[in-house]
């Protein structure tokens, strides 16, 4: 009967189950300059994310605490990997284009620049096929995106 | 209660289940090509083919307005809505048919509740108590009401086995200041069953009214409020194989003429001018605005429904299904069931190591299996446990042990893929 879970296997890939309970960034940054919260209020998932700028502007690290999913924890573990040494313009870009990704599983609007780090983030395009969950795909870009922009919180709702 | 109706384990179950799965037209579906297993029914029950035709023979045969035309279409539906009530004080066994008053859901029972004995009876300086393993639609009417009104909130604690601790409890009424005690009569989470007529008598005794949030426990109980001598009983159509958009209200007629109205408009009136109105009585007091008629039919289908199988099978069935579910689910390593209360209902809360019960209900909806997942409305609870969120699989009249077999399959095969 595990043949039964082989068509979550394009939910759950290696690399979301594997970022799920290993994730890389999940930590608070010692110093910072911006930080947000995220809150998905119909599942209860919360996140918190912290981020520090290089002097030129772009992100030099990133880091959260998570309580969720397998897939917003891994999420938020590729979102940081794929954020850091990035503008605050190329990150909003990616958001979009991440979120496009997730609720359609597609990226019509990929531009080339945008390839490599989306490529990275591909494994998460599964959630399109399940409505509920693509929120847990996005929380983290939520709080990200309000750090940046100097919000305090988010909510994928 | 006033009827044990919880059957020694060594007898089987008196309910024929395949035959009542055949009155319940959904079980049939299949989901992505798996049978359907449907264990999420305290959310919302299945229909059975008794209430889709009872509201579709309506619709097509006597439909009208209700208590407004002087024709022969509104008499009838009047009289078809009207037997809702009898139907609903009979399986109450109120005294009175006037003490059912009609809302939209349960939750619209507890807000009318905190509105017009909240605001209209209670005075500042007196204290609703709740227990801690209450429905969000337990809590925040009252929270309003004490933010609008000073009126005190008081929770009594639950013990770690998921149970009402009664001492505490019985302190809190100490002090003579409690004119209500609202709780939930079984919990959505946890599926204890609180000691009904225990928390009456020490409530009256410290001249605390009662109100009981009976969602779930009508279910799976008969329940009847003079034997458990409460004063406010509420639950709502849709757990109780009903329609959704009706619940119900029940209170002692002398308490519910002694509350304000709630809404205001048509049906609710006795006359009206612009410097002053009357009220209708109750119930109709409390029922502003063309009421759900073809909902209302509904539910008395339901009630006939489930009167004529029996509280005595069903409460033998639910009895049946969370002792196994109980033995099969805690069997499993790595399986938490949350709540080990001594006398609980048909629903079982369960987290699992290492996996989220998110992605749990996603695995298991893959197997057609539908279970609930996150807090339950009931968000204070599940911190009292420490928890974010668990996956809580619900049981039913239709509800097969079989189902209960294979989602215990299926969540160690859900372990492994985590693991």
């Amino acid at each position: 009967m595990t043949d039964t879970f082989d068509d979550l296997r394009d939910l759950y890939q290696e690399v979301i189950l594997d970022h799920g309970r290993r994730p890389r960034h999940a930590r608070r940054l010692e110093s910072f300059d911006a930080t947000a919260k995220g809150d998905n209020p119909m599942c209860g998932d919360r996140i918190e994310v912290w981020v520090k700028y290089a002097p030129d502007g772009t992100i030099a690290d990133t880091g959260f605490q998570a309580r969720g999913c397998a897939i917003s924890v891994a999420s938020a573990d590729l979102m940081a990997e794929t954020v850091i040494g990035r503008s605050k313009a190329d990150t909003h870009a990616l958001f979009e284009a991440f979120r496009e990704m997730a609720r359609t599983g597609k990226c019509p609007h990929c531009d080339a620049a945008l390839a490599e780090p989306l490529e990275r983030l591909e494994p998460l395009a599964g959630v399109h096929e399940y409505p509920s969950r693509v929120k847990c795909a996005t929380l983290a870009w939520h709080a990200l995106v309000a750090a940046l922009d100097g919000g305090k919180e988010a909510s994928s709702e | 209660m006033n009827v044990d109706a919880r059957i020694p384990l060594d007898r089987p179950a008196l309910l024929d289940v395949a035959r009542i799965r055949e009155d319940f037209p959904i079980l049939r579906q299949t989901i992505r090509g798996k049978k359907l297993v449907f264990l999420d029914s305290a959310a919302s029950a299945q229909k059975p083919r008794a209430v889709i035709e009872a509201m579709r023979e309506a619709m097509e045969t006597q439909y009208a307005n209700v208590h407004r035309g002087l024709h022969w279409m509104s008499e009838r539906t009047t009289d078809a809505y009207e037997a809702a009530r009898d139907a609903v004080a009979a399986l109450l066994n109120a005294r009175d048919r006037h003490e059912v008053v009609f809302t939209r859901n349960i939750t619209d029972s507890l807000n009318l509740m905190a509105h017009s004995y909240g605001r209209g009876v209670l005075r500042p300086g007196q204290a609703v108590v709740i227990s801690g393993m209450e429905h969000h639609s337990n809590i925040v009417p009252w929270q309003l009401l004490r933010d609008d009104r000073g009126i005190e909130l008081r929770v009594a604690p639950i013990t770690d086995s998921g149970e009402l601790d009664m001492d505490a409890f019985e302190a809190l009424l100490a002090d003579g200041r409690v004119g209500l005690v609202s709780m939930t009569h079984m919990s959505n989470v946890l599926g204890t069953y609180t000691p009904a007529e225990r928390i009456v008598r020490i409530a009256h005794a410290h001249g605390a009214k009662v109100l009981f949030d009976g969602a779930q426990a009508v279910v799976h109980r008969r329940v009847d409020v003079q034997a458990l001598d409460c004063d406010f009983y509420a639950f709502t159509g849709h757990k109780l194989y009903g329609p959704t958009g009706i619940g119900v209200l029940w209170g002692r007629r002398e308490l519910l003429d002694a509350m304000p109205p709630f809404l205001g408009g048509g049906e609710m009136i006795s006359s009206v001018s612009y410097e002053h109105s009357t009220w209708a009585e109750v119930p109709h007091k409390f029922e502003a605005g063309t009421p759900p008629i073809l909902e209302g039919i509904g539910l008395k289908a339901a009630i006939d429904y489930v009167q004529a199988i029996g509280y005595d099978a069903i409460a033998a069935h639910e009895t049946s299904l969370i002792d196994h579910a109980l033995s099969r689910l805690g069997a499993i390593e790595g399986v938490h069931i949350l709540g080990r209360a001594q006398d609980r209902g048909g629903v079982v809360s369960f987290s699992l190591d290492r996996a989220h019960a998110h992605d749990v209900a996603t695995l298991l909806d893959r197997q057609g299996i539908a279970v609930r997942a996150g807090h339950h409305c009931a968000e204070p609870l599940m911190h009292r446990f420490g928890l974010d969120s668990t996956a809580r699989a619900s049981f039913a009249i239709y509800t097969k042990h079989d189902e209960i077999d294979y989602l215990a399959d299926s969540l160690a095969r859900v372990r492994e893929f985590f693991k």
